[in-house]
């Protein structure tokens, strides 16, 4: 699994520039079937995909697949537009699919 | 609860009685099992809530001056100067074991060659320079937040399969057995008081006859 080590930055214009700017892998996609597209292709050759959150919202169904296997981490980001809160209820779910309830409710409310 | 189909024998008996305690033996430590890793997500969920709030907010001061950034120069000068990064991220991946799960671990490796700013200063304004020095600060934060979040995935997982399991042990599994078991030891009782009495019966006509 190590050899493919590198990371992958995934979403609009604005936000993957600023990642493409650092060395990251910065793929800029314009619609969410373009996005799918991308990110299935991306999945086999990363470890570690930063996606926006839009676009992330947009491919629940993608995501799910990914996130019970241990490559690729697929983390949504905020964009440029600013944040949806999509990455704190996916901690969220985190919690409640483990404990049964949401027991951090009150740093998540502190938080948004 | 519904017997299962067997026959009253001492044999069935005997095997039954194992499976129930090895159920009960499986119970037991799953269940320990469930309570480690729990303790674990804990300690991780509370560590990924962090990480994903100050990554959130940095991101997003970063994302904003990037903008202001692209508005100073013209979109041809800037798309010039990030063309080609000077610094390559690599990272380093390899797997952890967190309660027997497999987690992907990363480690970032120091960027070798390169410099931070890989274009004149003359075409560039400042800007830019401090978006991507802030940018490359938290490029490792960001991949820690990766690691984190992946690993609470995981175990949230795990841990939900984990339940299932004891629940089948415990609410299906280990009353079946207890069940059965009681179903079997009350047959085998009654034939020997079927046997008995029929001995009994057996001598009294004996008697009678002589």
């Amino acid at each position: 699994m190590s050899e493919r080590s590198s990371i992958a930055a995934l979403g609009d214009q604005d936000t993957v520039f600023a990642f493409k700017a650092v060395g990251v892998d910065a793929y800029a996609v314009a619609n969410e079937a373009e996005g799918r597209e991308k990110l299935r292709l991306l999945a086999r050759n990363y470890d570690i995909i930063f996606i926006t959150e839009q676009l992330a919202e947009a491919l629940p169904d993608l995501l799910a697949r990914y996130k019970t296997r241990a490559f690729p981490a697929v983390i949504p980001v905020p964009s440029s537009k600013g944040s949806t809160g999509y990455g704190k209820r996916s901690i969220k779910a985190d919690v409640e699919k483990a404990i049964g309830t949401d027991i951090l409710q009150i740093e998540e409310n502190g938080n948004d | 609860m519904a017997v299962a189909r067997v026959n009253p024998t001492r044999m069935e008996l005997t095997r039954l009685k194992g499976r129930l305690k090895t159920a009960t033996r499986g119970h037991k430590l799953l269940k320990d099992k469930s309570d480690e890793m729990i303790r674990q997500f804990m300690l991780l969920i509370k560590r990924n809530v962090a990480l994903r709030t100050e990554a959130e907010q940095a991101l997003k001061s970063v994302l904003s001056d990037f903008m202001l950034a692209r508005a100073v120069s013209t979109d041809a000068e800037i798309e010039e100067a990030v063309a080609v990064p000077g610094k390559s991220v690599k990272v380093t991946s390899g797997s952890k074991n967190v309660m027997s799960v497999e987690v992907p671990s990363f480690m970032v490796e120091a960027t070798e060659k390169g410099e931070t700013y890989p274009y004149s200063f003359a075409t560039v304004t400042g800007e830019l320079d401090n978006c991507i020095g802030v940018m490359g600060e938290l490029l490792p934060l960001l991949i820690e937040l990766a690691e984190v979040e992946k690993t609470c995935n995981m175990l949230a997982d795990e841990i939900e399969k984990n339940r299932r399991r004891v629940n089948a042990l415990e609410y299906v599994m280990i009353p079946e057995f207890k069940e059965t078991i009681k179903y079997i030891t009350m047959k085998l009782d009654e034939a020997e008081r079927a046997n008995t009495i029929r001995l009994m019966k057996v001598k009294s006509m004996i008697a009678g006859r002589n």
